[in-house]
């Protein structure tokens, strides 16, 4: 049934549907929205045999899933930003332990200079954690890939992150299939955990493990991993089948037929990079696109095989490694090895920075008449940076760069005006 | 009601003749078929008070719960001692997460088996000072103010034993400790206020909070027990020597910590919902300089020319305590 709603509401009532028995909260923008939904379907009952834990950080907000997960309850929590950074050692231990939590990440920048908007920052912190990660396109995926998170959590006892970009995601309303009670029943079946605190039949969890294993149990979470490549698009074909609509999978292609230029990108900004190789299309570019879903496994072979014999690629992404500049780039190169196909990275949309289809539209046509940087900072004010080193250059104190960068842009605002 | 209703003490020692009690006032510890949760073949040191703590409690616990416990384990050496893979002393279902998190897994735990309908599946957390007054306080605050139904256990030896004996928020003044060493003017750990998590922990009026030591076996036994017949958030602090990283000697651990509390400086009390309910009074008042003279953590404060200030500020911190919980009040309950 197709229903006119924030997507937040529709990741919780969708949660809600996956029967989770407890649920942690911690409020941060922008996925705050989601618990908050959560919370009042719990009070009012209409989300019954569930604990709704509002606790005092993101860190107990993991520790109390990881808990409720090791003593087999299907858990859930939902966080963002700064607040998975907080979390950050409870991250990994929930990986390390084989948890089958799911958590929402209502994708945000990370501090200093503290911002609330969209970019990829926060789960690209966490991508070797050990969790595999999701990211949606649509809202209507935001909301489905939580029925795939669960069910794949628990399949392969990993965690899943459904990384879903704040606002651009989180905030909008779009007309969303919300799927029914008894499909998500038969597609989910009850959590039966490989390992479990029962006092009847009492193990250790969480011990002591030295040289002599730690490999081993490191090398079986690689493995684990490696089984998800081939579980998601399996799943994700039952979900298909099951709920009528498609959503997930390992990555999808857009118009790669025959493309000499492919762009790669996570998340939201699909949907802006096809509307500008639709245009480009139009105007005879062989252009195509690639949305990666699943980040964590990395789909190495899917990918080179949607990559095909294109003669260029273009990553563009929300997050920055600063020091080398790429992050999603480093992965798509390795899928890239062994082949001669030059690789572009756009590092794009950092902090809510909109990335629009003209900006877009420039930087493929940029590397379609071979002009384009390997590196490129997507829509760079560079008469403020320009400003900001020549201040350093010139006093020891220049002070604080953010405050510093805003003066400029006012400053500059009212020379134009 | 404090612990023993009925004490029988052989003349001129502390033995409480066991034989001479009812079947169901004997400890738990005297039974030859006692949970051992903590089981033989552990690494802790020899005289460890924290293996001890914790054996004395979780057996209590088990016995109070009818076996049907969880627990939730801090990062610290009872954890590292008890779980050296692939080897486990724990016969009892166990969980280590990490160090600072131990009340929020145990919130989760007690989360599952009330969502699950198994109310009689009681949840127990447990960790060392380090793990509950300095990095695991956040979690702990949080489980005590939803009033979420997990005892936590403190065993508290006073620093961070596991990684070498470094300072924690729990270590007394002028101990000596890898990172207080017993230089410059002020030799030790400095003078401060402390930080006392049975008050704190009375400050959310949880409950149930109360003081325990591995040197009253009985007492300890009864305030576990007791906090296992209450629901909710419930405190228990254990204090717990550690012969390595206060200097003493193995077989005095018991000693050291009836010391402790007969010279003032660790108060054995109760308290519910806020407000002390009772507290064990002191039958033969030391002073400190014999707590003290027994660690060589405190050597220092005894060198020929040592400055006398240090054990006199000490001496008062154990007079402030005597004052502040009437521990030299007559037993009112006697």
């Amino acid at each position: 049934m197709l229903k006119q709603v924030e997507t937040s509401r529709a990741i919780a009532e969708t949660v809600a549907l996956c029967r989770p028995e407890v649920i942690c909260a911690y409020p941060i923008t922008p996925q705050t929205h989601i618990v908050e939904a959560l919370a009042e379907m719990v009070g009012a009952g209409q989300l019954q045999h569930c604990e709704f834990i509002n606790v005092e950080s993101e860190f107990a907000a993991l520790s109390v899933a990881i808990g409720a997960s090791a003593a087999g309850a299907r858990a859930y929590t939902a966080t963002a930003s700064q607040g998975l950074l907080f979390m950050a050692e409870a991250v990994y231990n929930a990986a390390g332990l084989g948890l089958p939590i799911v958590m929402t990440i209502g994708n945000r920048a990370i501090g200093a200079p503290i911002n609330i908007w969209n970019d990829h920052s926060d789960s690209m912190s966490m991508r070797d954690a050990g969790w595999i990660q999701l990211y949606a396109e649509t809202p209507q995926e935001s909301a489905d890939l939580h029925i795939l998170a669960f069910r794949v959590a628990e399949e392969l006892s990993c965690p899943v992150m459904v990384c879903v970009d704040g606002f651009v995601l989180t905030h909008s309303y779009e007309p969303v299939d919300l799927v029914t009670q008894g499909d998500v029943d038969a597609y989910l079946p009850a959590f039966e955990p490989r390992q479990v605190l029962d006092p009847a039949d009492p193990v250790s969890i969480g011990a002591m493990v030295g040289p002599e294993a730690f490999l081993e149990v490191r090398y079986l979470a690689h493995h684990k991993q490696l089984r998800a490549l081939e579980c998601i698009p399996e799943l994700s074909q039952e979900f298909r089948e099951r709920f009528g609509h498609a959503s997930g999978g390992l990555l999808r292609t857009y118009r790669t037929e025959g493309a000499e230029t492919i762009v790669v990108a996570l998340g939201s900004v699909n949907g802006t990079i096809q509307e500008v190789v639709d245009d480009l299309r139009r105007e005879g570019s062989a252009i195509g696109s690639v949305s990666v879903c699943c980040y964590r496994p990395f789909p190495l072979a899917a990918l080179r095989a949607a990559i095909g014999e294109a003669k260029r690629v273009i990553v563009v992404e929300k997050s920055l490694a600063p020091g080398i500049g790429g992050i999603l780039s480093t992965d798509v190169r390795t899928a890239l090895s062994h082949t001669s196909i030059p690789l572009f990275t756009a590092i794009a949309g950092l902090g809510g920075r909109a990335i629009t289809k003209a900006s877009l539209r420039g930087l493929f046509k940029g590397a379609e008449a071979g002009v384009l940087d390997a590196l490129t900072f997507l829509d760079l004010h560079t008469e403020l940076i320009q400003r900001h080193l020549e201040r350093e250059s010139k006093r020891r104190r220049s002070g604080p760069p953010a405050e510093n960068l805003l003066a400029d842009i006012r400053l500059l605002a009212a020379q134009i005006g | 009601m404090p612990a023993p209703l009925i004490k029988f003490y052989q003349t001129g020692t502390f033995t409480i003749g066991n034989r001479l009690l009812d079947e169901e006032a004997l400890s738990v510890q005297a039974d030859e078929l006692r949970p051992n949760v903590l089981t033989s073949g552990h690494r802790a040191c020899q005289g460890c008070g924290e293996a001890l703590g914790a054996r004395y409690a979780l057996d209590a616990a088990m016995r109070a719960a009818g076996d049907q416990i969880i627990v939730a384990n801090a990062t610290g050496c009872l954890e590292v001692f008890s779980t050296p893979y692939p080897e486990s002393s724990w016969r009892v279902a166990w969980m280590h997460s990490l160090f600072g998190n131990a009340a929020a897994v145990a919130t989760g735990i007690a989360a599952a088996m009330k969502v699950k309908g198994r109310p009689n599946v009681r949840v127990i957390a447990q960790g060392g000072d380090g793990g509950t007054t300095d990095i695991g306080l956040g979690c702990l605050s949080g489980m005590f103010e939803r009033n979420d139904d997990v005892l936590y256990i403190c065993y508290d030896n006073e620093a961070y034993m596991n990684t070498g004996v470094q300072r924690s928020s729990a270590t007394p003044p002028a101990a000596r400790t890898a990172t207080t060493p017993a230089v410059g003017s002020q030799p030790g750990n400095s003078f401060g206020h402390g930080k006392s998590i049975p008050l704190i922990a009375m400050a959310h009026r949880i409950p149930y909070a109360a003081t325990a030591s591995v040197a009253d076996l009985r007492d300890l036994e009864y305030k576990i027990n007791k906090a296992m017949r209450i629901h909710g958030a419930r405190y228990v602090h254990v204090h717990v020597p550690c012969p390595l990283g206060w200097g003493a000697d193995p077989r005095d651990t018991v000693r050291v910590a009836r010391l402790a509390i007969e010279t003032g400086l660790f108060p054995l009390f109760e308290a519910e919902f806020g407000n002390i309910t009772d507290k064990t009074s002191i039958r033969h008042l030391k002073p400190v300089e014999e707590y003290l003279r027994l660690q060589k953590r405190f050597a220092h404060l005894f060198h020929s020319g040592a400055d006398q200030q240090w054990i006199i500020a000490i001496q008062e911190i154990a007079n402030r305590n005597i004052r502040e919980f009437g521990l030299l009040a007559e037993v009112s309950h006697a």
